[in-house]
């Protein structure tokens, strides 16, 4: 039944990633707000999805990447919609839902983990790191596809040459408000996701930190995004150079998430994971 | 024979220095709508005097005269000797006429095309026209079909609806980058006709403040007034950089007003926030480096125009509806011209008809005496209804032949037959005044 529910997540979130670049080509407000339902009933499904996997495994369901990209995959239309009640910004669908839709994709064609899972990760604390990592995961993907746009949109205003893009994205200002609300609201959880891993890392591990390759990774994106987020308080970073700085922020995230977990070994990676 | 011409000048045949001579304020208008109501070769005239194009529409029977009387009169206006302005003129006559007119105020014939303006303009010059008792039967006819080719084409294309003039596009390039303008600092260096319709449009978009400076303080001081804003000094320029959001420049200045260093150390203090620049000035203002900095955007006129051509390109299947639509409009006008030729005649057969009824009426009134007054309105209506059945099909036909080559040929039958031309009542004179019997 589990599966049922992830099958009907993705191919929801598919068609709504289909509508949603219809509507980027075609422009028709009706074609968004039918894909814009859609979305909402695959994110819906997903989360159905997720409690059940939940109560089945015992367990927050990230313990393979798999789950996690789905997961991920999750948080992102999860930050998504909220930015959506907020900025209304109708064409953020288009480049969200494929990148959403993407990261299920990947996960759809992994095999599922199967077996029982170790007493240590049956803890709440663990749902919690996880849970509010990946929202500012999430967020910082918003952030991270805001800064592309913005990137395309910037460079047509800059150089006088309009492209298809011109019209369909929004004002400069707006994708630069976006970016830095996505990054102003990611940083507190990925900060809280990082102490309450710490505070587990203390309950499961008895140490609070253990230089494990994945926590050292995930220091050094916070680090990253600590940076960005100075510069555009304390000294006014804004537009371009924030776009770029998200832009490299998020690989190093997306290093963190996937590179330090399959190749540089440690408690974090899946395999140890896996290995119960 | 009647015909209806039009002469005048735009954007594209005249240099703005010519235009700029004949560019007329309304009462320099009613004064050329004078002289040409007091030139017997013309029947109706039109004046219509924007900062893009003079025209004058006129319909004449001696076409010829009527020229070259017009021209004299703007040569006289315009201060410009006849020749000069004669190269600079273009002329067009009946359908041409008709056509040209209809996409002037379709916006076709605009520098921008599908701007909204002229549209109101060319209403003002037909009020005008009106008022000055200038305009006849046939101008008022074809200023309406204008102004309903217009309508349509604003309804049934998109040639209307994106960026539309320099100074729309320039608002629309802001809101681009500032997504809204409320709360926003505007600085106006310089002035000028454009200057201040971009001023004018910005405001209209929620533009908080305004700051204006002009390298004479006294004009600084009249442009502020006009905009509520606050002037300043030519030299105060770099300082108010550091503050403001949208910098409209365009002066006359050989130079460049705005470095590049001035723009760069105002960045310092503006913490990184957009600045847009629009250059409307020919030589350019803004030094073009200043683009290159970061978050500053400058748009110099051929950029703006940049903006509406890529408007335009948008739109080149929309232009080609909107020229059918003209062209839809210039044939109807034209159908409804040539009735016109039928007109007296078929006034004069109503004429007639209606003696008819009268002096029978009168020979029979004796024999009246004794009826009621509602039987001898029943008498009148009979006779009336029995005249106008007979005479409706006779014309009818004439107007269905109103296009054909041999019009002539059924007009004189007709006056024949019906022997209009002998007993006074229908004299062969075109009376136009009279054709609002018209249905």
């Amino acid at each position: 039944m589990t599966y049922f529910w992830f099958n009907l997540a993705l191919f929801f979130e598919l068609l709504a990633t289909g509508g949603l670049i219809v509507f980027l080509i075609k422009q028709q407000k009706q074609v968004f707000r039918y894909s814009y339902r859609i979305l909402l009933a695959g994110f819906i499904f997903h989360t159905i999805f997720l409690i059940t996997h939940y109560y089945s495994l015992g367990t927050a369901p990230v313990l393979d990447l798999k789950s996690a990209l789905s997961f991920f995959s999750w948080s992102i239309i999860c930050a998504y919609l909220v930015f959506q009640l907020k900025f209304k910004l109708m064409v953020l669908g288009s480049f969200v839902a494929p990148f959403a839709a993407f990261l299920m994709i990947i996960s759809s064609a992994m095999p599922w983990f199967e077996g029982p899972v170790k007493p240590v990760f049956k803890s709440l604390w663990l749902t919690v790191h996880v849970g509010t990592v990946f929202m500012g995961n999430g967020l910082f993907a918003i952030a991270f596809l805001a800064a592309i746009m913005y990137l395309i949109q910037e460079y047509q205003i800059k150089h006088k040459q309009f492209g298809s893009f011109y019209k369909r994205l929004p004002s400069l200002a707006t994708l630069d408000s976006i970016n830095y609300h996505s990054l102003l609201y990611g940083f507190p959880f990925l900060t809280v996701g990082m102490i309450t891993g710490s505070i587990y890392a203390q309950y499961a591990l008895g140490t609070y930190w253990q230089w494990d390759p994945k926590e050292v990774w995930s220091l050094i994106t916070w680090l990253f995004y600590a940076a960005l987020l100075h510069e555009r308080l304390a000294v006014g970073w804004r537009g371009r150079r924030a776009a770029i700085m998200s832009i490299i922020c998020f690989c190093v995230l997306i290093f963190t998430f996937v590179g330090a977990s399959l190749f540089l070994g440690g408690y974090h990676s899946f395999s140890s994971l896996g290995a119960r | 024979m009647v015909k209806i011409v039009n002469i005048g000048m735009n954007h594209e045949t005249a240099p703005v220095e010519l235009r700029e001579c004949l560019a007329m304020e309304s009462d320099s208008i009613s004064k050329a709508l004078d002289s040409m109501r007091e030139l017997d070769c013309i029947r109706e005239g039109l004046f219509l005097s924007t900062c893009n194009r003079v025209e004058a529409l006129f319909i004449t029977d001696s076409a010829a005269e009527a020229k070259r009387s017009i021209i004299s009169l703007m040569s006289k206006i315009g201060n410009i000797p006849e020749e000069e302005l004669i190269s600079i003129l273009y002329t067009y006559e009946d359908s041409d006429a008709i056509r040209h007119i209809l996409r002037v105020a379709s916006s076709l014939d605009s520098m921008v095309v599908g701007e909204p303006q002229i549209l109101g303009q060319i209403k003002d010059a037909y009020v005008q026209a009106t008022l000055e008792k200038t305009s006849g039967v046939i101008i008022n006819r074809l200023m309406h079909r204008a102004f309903h080719a217009a309508k349509r084409v604003k309804t049934e294309t998109e040639i209307c609806e994106a960026a539309v003039s320099i100074s729309y596009s320039a608002v629309e390039m802001a809101k681009k980058i500032f997504h809204v303008l409320d709360g926003k600092k505007v600085l106006l260096i310089g002035a000028g006709e454009m200057a201040e319709l971009a001023a004018k449009h910005l405001i209209a978009q929620g533009v908080s403040s305004m700051v204006v400076a002009n390298r004479t303080f006294d004009r600084a001081v009249q442009v502020a007034e006009l905009f509520d804003a606050r002037p300043v000094s030519f030299e105060e320029i770099g300082p108010q950089l550091a503050d403001v959001d949208i910098v409209l420049a365009s002066t006359a200045s050989p130079e460049y007003v705005v470095t590049h260093s001035q723009v760069k150390n105002a960045f310092r203090k503006r913490r990184n926030r957009p600045l847009f620049f629009i250059d409307i000035a020919v030589p350019r203002d803004i030094q073009p480096e200043v683009n290159k900095l970061e978050n500053v955007y400058v748009y110099d006129i051929d950029d703006l125009k940049g903006v509406i051509e890529l408007n335009k390109t948008q739109r080149q299947q929309e232009a080609i509806k909107a020229e059918r639509i003209v062209q839809e409009e210039v044939l109807k006008f034209e159908k409804w011209l040539k009735t016109l030729a039928v007109v007296p005649t078929i006034v004069s057969l109503k004429d007639k008809v209606e003696a008819i009824i009268q002096a029978e009426l009168k020979k029979s009134y004796s024999s009246f005496a004794e009826l009621a007054p509602d039987q001898k309105e029943t008498i009148q209506a009979l006779m009336r209804s029995v005249a106008e059945k007979i005479i409706n099909d006779p014309i009818l036909y004439l107007k269905r032949k109103a296009e054909r080559p041999t019009l002539n040929t059924y007009l004189d039958v007709t006056r024949n037959l019906f022997n209009l031309d002998q007993d006074g009542l229908g004299k062969n004179h075109p009376d136009f005044q009279r054709s609002s019997r018209l249905p």
